[in-house]
């Protein structure tokens, strides 16, 4: 009863009574909150950068609109014949690398799910882990050293045996990208899984077991329905950012022999502004408003069809 | 029947044992390789010798490193950065998470949409840049630091730390006697959370001590570039320093040599720090990653 009656009160404060109470909680929040306007809003803004012809002694505000109706840059994007190229090569590469990933996540977090020898299985999991702190540059650092195809192991045994150059070759740049990803994020990726599969009920397995089920027929019926709610929302985490694929890494693996396939948009956008001796700024903005939109209408049509399908989606 | 059954499930337990030693063979193998031709001779390196262990063991990669003084620099100014941006991006972090972890929060609602935004809409790479410029933070540390200082995904997994983890009772018996929101949250929230803010800062000193993009925009300075700025220069630019003023063509090559040397022992020295921290703290991980998964 007098649990009750402390509720009725704790609702009938005004905001300003509860503000008074509770100051230093708004205090606190705004240092973060005054970040993000500055370092995430405040860009926000600036993509108006892109529908303007960028003066820099005028600045972002007073410059003009651009022709078309401000929507010159996007023209010129969207008609410049890298567009094509780049745009192809993002998808490739981020479906590639989703199709291939999440696979190996799920099959690695099932396979240690079922390693019976706890030490053997907590030293697997221990070194697949083991890539994820190796940075962007020196993991580049050591896949060209690897694949190089004089001094290099594996690349001096594929130009050897078989006249292939990997690195040299913008056909396997592709692959390189992807499977050099998994080797580095696959026990990484694995964690959420592993974590799915500890939620399974085990009377469901012990059900299954007492029915006569197989080990196999075990993972095809209980784990693989009860990870799909997690792969689910991994699924459109990645999709958000099927544009903004791993540029950092893109970048430092660009060299002239792929560069056909290894201009993605976020590469090309970057070098049309900050390394190029005419730096321009509205396109390069137009060109990141493109991805950033698409990103966010991604997300939004594949968790609409998540909540749809399975009811699991997150927003 | 059921001794089909025992066979079957026999089997798939020995193939398995078998991918996870395939796994383990193929992640190490490039680790132990790069380990062995840090140990090897120039020579070895450059006709491609080496294939497992070192080939005519030595230590010059590691004489070259330590000489090689721009690493060092390096490798101060990333601690420095990796140490100050890690304070300043907890304390944001742990200053929004705990307000949104509290059910009477009045607000909570509107700011967690700002916070959420943000993990789905950027301004990109330009407006970002100019904005850096236009503060005056170029060729600064702050540049370095303060853009990425508040991660949305992590204030989700604080919050939801908090939120299971900090009972409401205590909260509520603490405001009873008077104790003020933020006493509470630095005398009872913040030393019953030590795993979660562990396992926050890793994540966030292994993304600064590794990012390079950022810093190569933004800093001119050669003197204040991160190591992994000046690990780009050595391993992808191949914009090695020994001082070649001598033409001599033997010492030339021989500098060609130390240079290939001195790849991989900047490879080893340079990821060295996290490989040594990492076993310890690989369970926080672990759980880092379970925590944010349950509430996305």
């Amino acid at each position: 009863m007098s649990k009750k009656t402390k509720i009725q009160i704790g609702h009938r404060k005004t905001f300003v009574q509860y503000f008074l109470g509770h100051w230093q909680l708004y205090a606190m929040i705004a240092f973060p909150i005054i970040m993000l306007f500055i370092f995430a809003y405040a860009p926000m803004y600036g993509v108006i950068l892109a529908f303007k012809d960028y003066k820099v002694s005028l600045g972002i505000w007073d410059s003009p609109w651009a022709a078309n109706h401000g929507f010159n840059n996007f023209i010129r994007f969207f008609s410049n014949y890298n567009f094509r190229e780049c745009l192809r090569n993002t998808i490739v590469l981020s479906i590639y690398s989703m199709l291939v990933s999440m696979p190996c996540s799920i099959i690695l977090a099932l396979s240690l799910n079922y390693a019976k020898n706890v030490a053997y299985r907590k030293f697997v999991q221990m070194v697949s882990y083991c890539p994820y702190f190796i940075s962007t540059i020196v993991f580049v650092g050591i896949i060209n050293m690897i694949f190089d195809n004089r001094s290099g192991v594996i690349g001096s045994f594929f130009f050897n045996n078989l006249g292939i150059n990997i690195l040299g070759n913008a056909s396997y740049f592709s692959s390189l990208y992807v499977w050099s990803g998994v080797w580095q994020g696959v026990g990484f990726g694995a964690i959420i899984y592993m974590a799915a599969l500890a939620g399974v009920d085990q009377e469901q397995h012990e059900a299954a077991i007492i029915d006569g089920a197989t080990l196999l027929q075990r993972i095809w019926y209980v784990d693989i329905p009860a990870i799909i709610p997690t792969a689910v929302i991994m699924l459109i985490l990645n999709m958000g950012g099927t544009l903004n694929i791993g540029y950092e890494k893109i970048l430092a693996m660009q060299n002239q022999n792929n560069i056909a396939m290894s201009e993605v948009i976020s590469t090309y956008s970057y070098k049309v502004s900050l390394v190029s001796t005419f730096p321009d700024f509205p396109y390069s903005t137009a060109i990141g408003l493109f991805q950033s939109l698409v990103g966010l209408i991604l997300i939004l049509i594949t968790n609409k069809i998540a909540n749809k399908l399975s009811g699991t989606g997150f927003l | 029947m059921k001794r089909k059954k025992i066979t079957q499930d026999t089997i798939v337990y020995f193939i398995n044992y078998i991918l996870l030693t395939v796994l383990l063979v193929v992640v190490l193998y490039p680790l132990i390789y790069i380990i062995s031709c840090s140990f090897s001779s120039g020579d070895a390196l450059m006709s491609g010798r080496v294939k497992l262990f070192p080939v005519d063991l030595t230590l010059q990669s590691y004489q070259a490193v330590f000489k090689y003084q721009s690493i060092w620099t390096g490798y101060r100014n990333s601690i420095i950065y990796a140490i100050v941006g890690t304070l300043i991006s907890m304390v944001l972090t742990l200053f929004a998470a705990y307000p949104l972890s509290r059910d009477d929060f009045r607000g909570k609602k509107i700011f967690t949409v700002i916070i959420l935004f943000t993990m789905m809409f950027s301004g990109g790479l330009i407006p970002t840049y100019l904005l850096v410029k236009n503060l005056d933070l170029m060729d600064t540390i702050w540049a370095v630091v303060l853009p990425g200082a508040v991660n949305a995904y992590n204030i989700i997994v604080a919050r939801t730390f908090f939120a299971n983890t900090i009972p409401k009772e205590l909260q509520e018996a603490a405001e009873m006697d008077g104790c003020t929101d933020f006493r509470f949250f630095v005398r009872i929230v913040i030393p019953l959370s030590t795993p979660i803010i562990a396992v926050l800062s890793l994540w966030v000193v292994v993304g600064l001590w590794n990012s390079y993009f950022g810093p190569m925009i933004y800093l001119n300075s050669q003197e204040k570039y991160p190591l992994q700025l000046v690990l780009r220069r050595i391993l992808l630019l191949s914009q090695v320093n020994l001082n070649q003023s001598n033409i001599d063509p033997e010492t030339i090559r021989k500098n060609q040599y130390l240079g290939e040397m001195l790849k991989y022992g900047t490879i080893i020295i340079s990821t060295l720090p996290l490989m040594i921290v990492y076993p310890f703290v690989q369970k926080y991980f672990v759980k880092g990653v379970m925590i944010g998964s349950v509430k996305g």
